[in-house]
């Protein structure tokens, strides 16, 4: 383990979080929020002064391998998560540290579940901080270093394919710097659009500002008490939209720009359009009678649905109060997610794609023992390590789900809150049903349930392994 | 710069890892996943599995935007293929490797016909490095500038040498040779020889020089090896092939020990008189059989680097004076380094030095342009020679009068057919070859040895 550039590499991202920092302190001058713009700046000051520390001298081997780059990835996630928890305990908007950290998290990861009972009475700065932190979570963290900051050689990838979500991750250019550069370009300008848009149609600048940053991580948080409800029509479609946008993969951005459009639109964006169309299909037939037109079921169907398949969490309507077969979809969506190489969390629609091929090949090879069969996506064979990697995935991923259900069980709410609970944060979606439902939030979960569902976001946004490999002895053993 | 890298074996690794080195963007085409994802993994470029000379697959690594592809498998038709289908498609500039003797015959024509940039041999340039070595037998390695015209030497100090002590600036003088020393090796540590420079006991020196001007320093500094008569050549690939047909006429007589009778039979039909011996080169009966003791030199040239490694050494113990070691792959310098093994060729780094140099000759510069570059104890230090032309800001001024950049070194001039050793009052004419020796610095101009 090359410790010293573990110890520098985080040392910058604590220079880089003070610089988060400033984005909440103008929204403190700018509304006159003294008090919370004191709580930023010694924040601020905190993360400054120990990334000087850390960053003061460059280690001479600058050489990391795939463990340091899990290793700092999540390391790195951690940090920002309790750095980040700082203003909310300064600023006096809770008090308990817990509190503040699953917040946090809960930003970073753009996850959007919440532990506050209503968001209106919160200072404006606090409310920027949080939709900021999922911006700066929605494309991975590092990735934004990366582009600025040279750590040398190609070992930066090691940390891009930790922190990128997806079964594969693919470089778009040559150069890690170069592609994460293109990658951050499409994210700025796509969310310039949105929050342009939205001032269009009528919506307040830092109304406008917060839900784009939100709806660009796929987040979640709102701005408001009752999350989109109490927005127009217009302003309901028009978040639709973007979230579905936002959660296809980017490369496919790029390939659009590109001009290449039959790579763009592939197998897996055409699958994600399917499940989310017959998803919208099947609530809106489902609720249908509840709204008593088809247009307004339609548009609360759709938007519910892209809010969570894009693993956003926002909602128009108390959907726990939908039929039961409107429920089940939308958890079984939950899961699924958005695409790899997109900002949404989930499984990733790749991997189920890679999973139900690999079930079918296990068929087909009970009906014909000796049959060769490859798993293909786009016509091109997919490599056995990332078939064996989705595999691994899946196992991992029902494990730490079990095992996290188990603990928050303790706290004794019923099975469907617990369930979604899990849900909701190891897929970085927001709310669940019942008592963590649209309508209501985790305040309610002991500490103890609240660091397992934090731990649960973060393992969640960066694909299990990374936070499980920091369990690991091996590790940290020398070598 | 855009560069494909068709073939990631060992010259395309070396090549992709010193290409990325000076910032161009790097694609990697191989159809083995396995190398081609872990030599994505260690440096920052793209790797691209599939067919090199497919259309389909160059379009994936983006050959629509791409300078320069190089084709390096160890395949003759598939890298002209795929120099051609890329040639052909997107109109980029392509270097091709060949290694097969038959078609290095034709080489010249391929590079008209085909519009190849260029054709590279790696057999071929170290077999050429090689004969250089044995020719001169003093010089642990040879490179040469400005069309042979001028060397650089690299040597071992004597013990006993009368240069041990001797500081640099008093060197000129005291012996009157036309030499200018570059760099010196000691203990691991690389220095650019500037006047104060004392020289001690088995320092490493590299000098440069004409032909003529270093065979006389070596003789006065009591450091003459005696011209090589004979040697003897273990393994029969086709660096032998290349390396019999140099040393035909230079009166040095060749003994080839090849396992394979195929190849032994090749190289006796082709060369008359050459020794050819059907025989395992590990077996130690066959080489002392062969004269092993008394060979004046030893070249190990098998497929295996242990193996020459091993070989040499025995060689070395044997009694052979001159022994010359070929290395592929193997990456342990510093062990290698230890062992004293005499010369080292390292064929991919021949063939890396070859394309950087045309790489960074891409990049026009007003003012001069690269010639040749070679990059010396692993990198570390480099030899570029530049021809400079009228526009130059070191064109017409005194050296003295520039201001360099610390561990620039302006080791030689050549001005038609004179050689220059450069002094502070000379003056750098437009159309001059300058030869710069440099630590720590990647030239791609000669306006980069000025500070800023």
């Amino acid at each position: 383990m090359n410790y010293r550039m573990i110890k520098y590499t985080l040392g910058w991202l604590m220079m880089f979080e003070a610089g988060f920092f400033l984005v909440p302190m103008i929204t403190a001058v700018v509304y006159g929020e003294w008090h919370t713009l004191v709580a930023f700046a010694i924040s601020a000051l905190i993360c400054l002064a120990i990334g000087s520390l850390c960053v003061y001298k460059k280690p001479e081997k600058t050489g990391i391998f795939a463990r340091e780059g899990f290793v700092i990835v999540s390391l790195s996630w951690i940090l920002l998560s309790i750095f980040g928890a700082i203003p909310f305990m300064l600023s006096g908007t809770t008090t308990n540290f817990i509190d503040a950290l699953f917040e946090t998290a809960s930003g970073f990861t753009t996850t959007g579940s919440s532990i506050f009972r209503e968001v209106e009475s919160l200072p404006k700065a606090i409310l920027m901080w949080r939709s900021f932190t999922h911006w700066v979570g929605g494309m991975g963290v590092l990735v934004f270093i990366m582009v600025f900051l040279p750590l040398g050689g190609g070992q930066n990838m090691h940390i891009m394919r930790a922190e990128s979500p997806g079964p594969e991750v693919s470089k778009l250019v040559p150069k890690v710097k170069q592609t994460a550069f293109i990658l951050y370009s499409i994210y700025f300008v796509m969310t310039f659009l949105q929050f342009i848009i939205l001032l269009i149609s009528g919506m307040g600048v830092f109304e406008s500002i917060n839900t784009a940053f939100a709806t660009a991580g796929t987040g979640g948080f709102g701005v408001r008490n009752d999350s989109c409800a109490s927005f127009s029509a217009a302003q309901q479609i028009i978040i639709t939209v973007f979230m579905l946008l936002f959660s296809i993969n980017f490369n496919s951005y790029y390939l659009i720009l590109k001009l290449k459009l039959r790579d763009a639109i592939n197998s897996e964006v055409k699958t994600f359009i399917v499940i989310v169309l017959v998803a919208i299909g099947i609530i809106t037939l489902n609720i249908y009678q509840s709204y008593g037109s088809i247009g307004e079921a339609l548009r609360h169907a759709s938007f519910t649905v892209s809010s969570l398949i894009s693993t956003t969490g926002f909602a128009t309507e108390d959907f726990d109060m939908w039929p039961s077969l409107s429920k089940a979809v939308l958890v079984l969506i939950m899961f699924i997610g958005a695409c790899a190489g997109s900002t949404g969390g989930g499984m990733k629609v790749s991997r189920i794609i890679i999973a139900f091929k690999g079930f079918l090949r296990e068929l087909y090879t009970l009906i014909h023992p000796k049959q060769v069969k490859a798993i293909t996506i786009d016509k091109r064979p997919v490599d056995r390590e990332v078939v064996r990697s989705v595999n691994a995935y899946l196992a991992c991923y029902a494990l730490v789900f079990i095992s996290s259900l188990m603990l928050i069980t303790l706290d004794d709410f019923d099975l469907v809150t617990n369930f979604t609970a899990v849900t909701a944060t190891i897929n970085n979606i927001g709310p669940g049903l019942a008592i963590v439902g649209p309508t209501a939030n985790f305040a309610n979960f002991s500490n103890i349930s609240k660091l397992v569902l934090t731990f649960d976001m973060i393992a969640g946004r960066l694909e299990l392994f990374p936070m499980l490999i920091l369990l690991s002895p091996a590790t940290w053993k020398k070598a | 710069m855009n560069i494909i890298i068709v073939g990631c074996g060992k010259v395309g690794s070396t090549l992709a890892a010193q290409l990325n080195a000076e910032g161009n963007n790097v694609t990697i085409i191989d159809q083995d996943p396995i190398k081609v994802k872990a030599l994505a993994n260690k440096l920052d470029i793209m790797g691209v599995i599939g067919n090199g000379a497919s259309r389909s697959t160059q379009k994936d690594a983006g050959i629509d935007n791409t300078d320069l592809l190089v084709a390096v498998t160890g395949n003759d038709e598939l890298n002209l293929l795929s120099c051609l289908v890329a040639k052909k498609s997107a109109n980029c500039r392509t270097i091709a490797r060949l290694k097969n003797p038959e078609y290095n015959i034709d080489a010249p024509y391929f590079k008209n016909e085909l519009g190849l940039a260029m054709v590279i041999n790696p057999e071929l340039a170290a077999a050429k490095e090689i004969a250089r070595i044995l020719n001169f037998p003093s010089a642990i390695k040879i490179e040469t500038f400005a069309k042979g015209r001028v060397e650089l030497l690299t040597f071992k100090l004597p013990e006993e040498s009368r240069l041990v002590g001797m500081q640099v600036k008093d060197v000129a003088t005291k012996l009157r040779s036309g030499v200018t020393f570059c760099t010196v090796e000691r203990d691991d540590e690389i220095y650019i020889a500037n006047g104060n420079f004392i020289f001690g006991e088995k320092d490493i020196i590299s000098i440069i020089a004409s032909p003529q001007s270093a065979k006389a320093f070596f003789k006065k500094i009591g450091y003459s090896l005696q011209p090589i008569k004979d040697s003897l050549i273990v393994g029969g690939g086709p660096i032998t092939y290349y390396l019999c047909d140099l040393l035909e006429g230079s009166g040095i007589s060749c003994t080839v020990v090849e396992k394979d009778i195929a190849r032994c039979t090749e190289l006796a039909n082709e060369f008359e008189k050459v020794t050819v011996i059907n025989a395992d080169p590990t077996d130690e009966d066959t080489l002392k059989e062969e004269g092993i003791a008394h060979a004046d030199s030893f070249v190990s040239l098998t497929g295996l680097d242990e193996e020459n490694i091993l070989l040499s050494l025995f060689a070395k113990r044997s009694g052979s004076r001159k022994i010359i070691t070929k290395i592929n792959r193997i990456d342990f310098d510093d062990i290698t380094s230890q062992l004293d093994l005499d010369s080292i060729v390292y064929p991919k780094n021949i063939t890396a030095n070859t394309i950087i140099s045309y790489v960074r000759a891409m990049n026009k510069t007003v003012g001069s342009n690269i010639e040749t570059v070679y990059s010396l104890f692993k990198g570390r230090v480099e030899a570029a020679e530049f021809t400079v032309s009228e526009g130059s800001p070191i064109v017409g001024k005194p050296l003295m009068e520039l201001s360099l950049k610390p561990g620039v070194l302006i080791a030689t001039i050549q001005r038609g057919r004179t050689q220059i050793t450069p002094r502070g009052q000379d003056v750098i004419a437009p159309g001059d070859s300058v030869v710069i020796v440099t630590k720590g610095l990647t030239l791609n101009s000669i306006t980069d040895i000025l500070n800023k």
